[in-house]
């Protein structure tokens, strides 16, 4: 209850100002605006802070709305509560049409595709006929509760200001779940949430279409204010206008939209009626003051208005620690009879012409701890992908437990019980860690969006972050539980990988150069976990350079050189083969 | 169809293609070196086309003024940025380019403007002035953030954009303006007419992509300009000065944007706002291009060209809906043949 307060007290807060007497009436329009705007910014905060997907387009969203509502009413006499689901829907659809084209995408490209078909929908909708083209449509009905007409800003407002409250709520509990980990987990590159079921493409579609929908409901809401729906307000101009509020109220914050609709439907406001007493009047500067200031905010604040106020607050928001007594059920697997969990059989892959695994054939057995070794260059790493799905072998089979794994994608290998660290951290920096660790669980629930936004998911979501807590604190980890994983070394965020590699309860767990940057004590200890995950009945692949450690820990090394398999044995054999040495060391002179 | 209406919505779409292939050749090369994607490129190009045509006409457009304001700010920036290790050379240095150089370069212009001032002379001048105002605004503007994300990059370039459009409007007003043509001379071939004009934005099109590729290909700083867009830190390492870089690329693009707009204002009447959607035809081409080729866009932009002028003369009520979602297939196609690649970016 302690974290709704803020909520609480911001909705009572809302609801009175329209009460207050002498409130000028120009006042509720302009809030009447900014709960419009905060609505599509609040999507591209998940789109676009949250999710990395850069969107200029949401105001033709905002058009499909306003348009379904404005020609079912007047063409059709529908009531306009019936056009609601209606206009969501239309801009839902029109967002998966788009989406399944644009979220494919990557980097630069999405944002200059939306700026195209933004602009392409502007002057679809300025062209149809049955739009009215540029004229648009009027005398749209106003929305009604019996015979109650919201016709004057004041009484329109609260229907406006309880759908901002509701999405906000709906959108804070949506980040804060299951499906809201993998929408985060999208900013940073999509391998790491792929490696543990994430299936990204479906997770960017859905932010796609939660932003458009958004963004429909205040297009709806925009016609039975307005009463009239022409293109201007759904152009490019306008898409960029709610990108710009987004990151100016901060783009990875629900409430850093509101703040940024606040900031800019007012600053606008100002300048447009007061500029020209200052300067005489001199038409369009408030566009020149408006665009210098935008550079001059982003210069000062990079990161947006939100979290730099949220810097300044004398106390921290607490965590509620997970209750670690909650159980959370073991995956079903198929439990194979053969004693060999991992089977490689002349695996091959070529980039080009450069060949990094040539013919590499090893197992792993069950309970045993095999290290893969080998100079830098060796195919190590390319190995770990073929083995995880990243990489699609060139030749060659990969089997688990006896079923061939085939070019399988990783969230398939994952299913199997197979889970990885990164030679490079991939982490997500600005979650904790105790929700960077829970990704590794995201099989072993199945919440979607929807139960997420209704809190139906509690029970599981309780049960997930036990179990992620147990392994934060079997890594030894626990006193970092609740920092963000980007402000750990390097070293600590490699555990972190481990943590959320154990929350898979995997069979066999693939460990990129676990021991790089870790301290003596700390390899130590890291050694006894594998030790005990050994001994516990999983199995490890470890790729190393820190020979002491894997001399010491491995029952059986693989060593690569130029991605051929030159030895393979124990240790103690492994420390004694003539070519080993040769490949460490060059031929001796 | 008739074949003289063929040829002639060809030829059409030619010229205006060969315009947008020089705006989406700055734009990649302004992506490509420092990742902002340049929305006010279409402000270089009202700039530069109505500097011209204010200067025919004898009169000095406020662009000038515009330059000297800017140079100062960036003069300001110059001292403000370097206050911890400040030197007489240096600060010297920058007053010579922030200062002396948009000074000198606004008299020059109070002094020649009249209406018998030859052609060469403005055209010169209008180039200078644009000049100066896209290094300053990379100074101004995106050095300070240069660090940045691509987004907030873009919402910057945004920013420029309102900001510059706004004061086209107080420059040149409302009204529309036209400039004299660069020459009068015309090539008839069979049913087709070829004025100097169009002829001009051929060569000169083809002149920008040669020059661009052995810029490029050649020269030490074209290559220093390649591997700030690899790689800026990899580039400062070895001693590349990547705000150099920066500046050289606004500088190469405000020169492209204004000669296109040179190019331009002769054959159609100009508004104070017509630049952001002659931009954002470039960008079409240079997002076709995928914003690394610069063939490619210069094909895609002669596309973009032909397609808007066979669908204006069609469905002329469609014709910028045809044109932006032309993007749509190519973008498509474009997902489907590249493999997913992870990227790296926060």
């Amino acid at each position: 209850m302690a974290q709704r307060f803020p909520l609480i007290v911001f909705a009572v807060v809302m609801a009175l100002i329209p009460l207050i007497p002498g409130v000028p009436p120009f006042w509720i329009v302009l809030l009447d605006n900014i709960g419009l705007a905060a609505l599509v910014a609040m999507g591209l905060v998940l789109l676009t802070g949250v999710g990395g997907l850069t969107s200029f387009g949401q105001a033709a969203f905002c058009g499909f709305g306003a348009y379904t509502t404005a020609v079912l009413t007047t063409a059709y006499g529908v009531s306009p509560w019936l056009t609601l689901p209606a206009s969501l829907m239309v801009s839902g659809i029109a967002a998966v049409l788009l989406g399944i084209v644009t979220v494919r995408l990557s980097g630069h490209y999405l944002p200059l595709g939306t700026i195209a078909w933004g602009i392409g929908l502007f002057y679809l909708f300025s062209k149809l006929e049955f739009l009215g083209r540029n004229d648009g449509i009027s005398g749209i009905p106003p929305l009604s509760i019996g015979s109650f007409r919201m016709l004057s800003p004041d009484t329109i407002y609260y229907a406006i200001w309880i759908a901002v409250l509701l999405s906000a709520l709906l959108t804070m509990n949506l980040l804060d779940s299951r499906t809201g980990r993998a929408i985060r987990a999208l900013r940073r590159g999509h391998i790491a949430a792929e490696a543990f079921g994430v299936q990204t493409p479906r997770a960017k579609l859905l932010v796609f279409i939660y932003a458009a929908v958004l963004a429909g409901l205040s297009g709806w809401l925009y016609a039975h204010f307005q009463r009239a729906a022409n293109p201007t307000p759904f152009g490019a101009q306008a898409g960029i206008e709610y990108l710009f509020i987004a990151v100016v109220g901060g783009a990875g914050y629900v409430w850093g939209a509101v703040l940024g609709a606040g900031i800019v439907v007012v600053l606008k406001e100002v300048l447009q009626s007061y500029l020209p007493y200052i300067f005489g009047g001199q038409s369009q500067l408030e566009t020149i003051v408006f665009g210098i200031m935008l550079v001059l905010l982003l210069q000062l604040a990079p990161s947006g208005v939100w979290p730099w106020l949220m810097s300044l607050l004398p106390f921290k928001p607490a965590r509620r620690t997970p209750d670690t007594s909650l159980q959370l059920q073991h995956p079903a697997r198929a439990s194979g009879s053969s004693p060999v969990l991992l089977k490689i059989e002349k695996a091959r892959k070529q980039f080009g012409g450069v060949t990094a695994v040539n013919d590499v054939s090893f197992d792993v057995n069950a309970r045993e701890i095999v290290a893969l070794i080998g100079p830098n260059g060796a195919g190590k790493s390319t190995t770990f992908n073929l083995i995880t799905g990243v990489l699609t072998a060139t030749s060659g089979k990969i089997s688990v437990l006896g079923k061939e794994v085939e070019n399988a994608p990783p969230q398939e290998v994952v299913k199997l019980g197979v889970s990885r660290t990164f030679q490079h951290v991939k982490l997500v920096p600005d979650m904790t860690v105790l929700e960077n660790v829970a990704i590794g669980a995201h099989l072993r629930g199945s919440s979607g969006a929807i139960s997420s936004m209704l809190r139906l998911d509690r029970a599981e979501e309780a049960r997930l972050l036990a179990e992620a807590a147990r392994q934060i604190a079997r890594v030894g980890l626990s006193d970092q539980i609740d920092q963000l994983a980007g402000s750990l070394s390097l070293g600590q965020q490699r555990i972190v990988e481990i943590a959320r590699a154990l929350c898979v309860d995997p069979q066999l767990l693939l460990l990129d150069e676990p021991a790089a940057g870790l301290r003596h004590m700390e390899k130590q200890r890291l050694a006894a976990l594998l030790r005990q995950l050994r001994d516990g009945g999983m199995s490890v692949l470890l790729v190393e350079h820190d020979m002491g450690f894997v001399m010491d820990l491995a029952d059986r090394i693989v060593v690569l050189d130029f991605g051929t398999k030159i030895a393979e044995g124990t240790p103690a054999a492994i420390k004694r083969n003539p070519d080993v040495i040769k490949a460490y060391l060059g031929a001796a002179a | 169809m008739n074949t003289t209406i063929l040829l002639f919505l060809l030829q059409d779409g030619i010229t205006n293609g060969a315009v947008y292939a020089l705006l989406g050749l700055a734009l990649v090369l302004v992506f490509a070196v420092t990742r902002v994607i340049l929305i006010p490129q279409g402000e270089f190009v009202t700039y530069g086309a109505l500097s011209y045509a204010m200067l025919a006409t004898g009169q000095v457009p406020g662009t000038a003024q515009l330059a000297v304001a800017m140079g100062l700010a960036a003069f300001g920036l110059d001292l403000f940025f370097a206050r911890k290790a400040l030197h007489v050379r240096l600060a010297l240095r920058s007053a010579a380019l922030n200062i002396v150089f948009p000074v000198a370069l606004l008299a020059v212009t109070y002094k020649v403007a009249g209406p018998a001032t030859p052609m060469a002379v403005n055209i010169a001048l209008a180039l200078l002035i644009v000049a100066a105002i896209g290094l300053f605004l990379y100074r101004i503007a995106f050095q300070p953030i240069a660090h940045t994300s691509v987004l907030v990059l873009l919402i910057a370039s945004v920013g420029c954009h309102l900001a510059l459009q706004g004061l086209g409007l107080v420059f040149f007003g409302a009204e529309g303006l036209r400039g004299p043509a660069l020459s009068n001379a015309a090539v008839t071939a069979g049913p087709l007419r070829f004025t100097g004009q169009s002829l001009a934005v051929y060569g000169l099109t083809v002149a920008f992509i040669v020059g661009l590729w052995l810029f490029f290909g050649y020269t030490r700083m074209g290559k220093a300009l390649r591997a700030t867009a690899v790689n800026r830190l990899g580039a400062r390492l070895v001693g590349i000065r990547t705000t150099l870089s920066g500046q050289i690329a606004f500088l190469l693009a405000s020169v492209i944007g204004a000669i296109s707009g040179i190019l331009i204002v002769p054959i159609t009447t100009l508004y104070y706002d017509t630049g952001f959607l002659i931009g954002l035809k470039g960008f079409i081409a240079a997002i076709i291009g995928g914003l690394v080729s610069y063939p490619l866009t210069a094909v895609a932009a002669i596309l973009v060209g032909i397609v808007e002028a066979f669908s204006s003369f069609y469905a002329s009520n469609f014709k910028e809906v045809i044109v932006f979602t032309l993007i749509l297939p190519v973008l498509v196609l474009r997902s489907l043949a590249a493999p997913a690649v992870e990227e790296e970016k926060d």
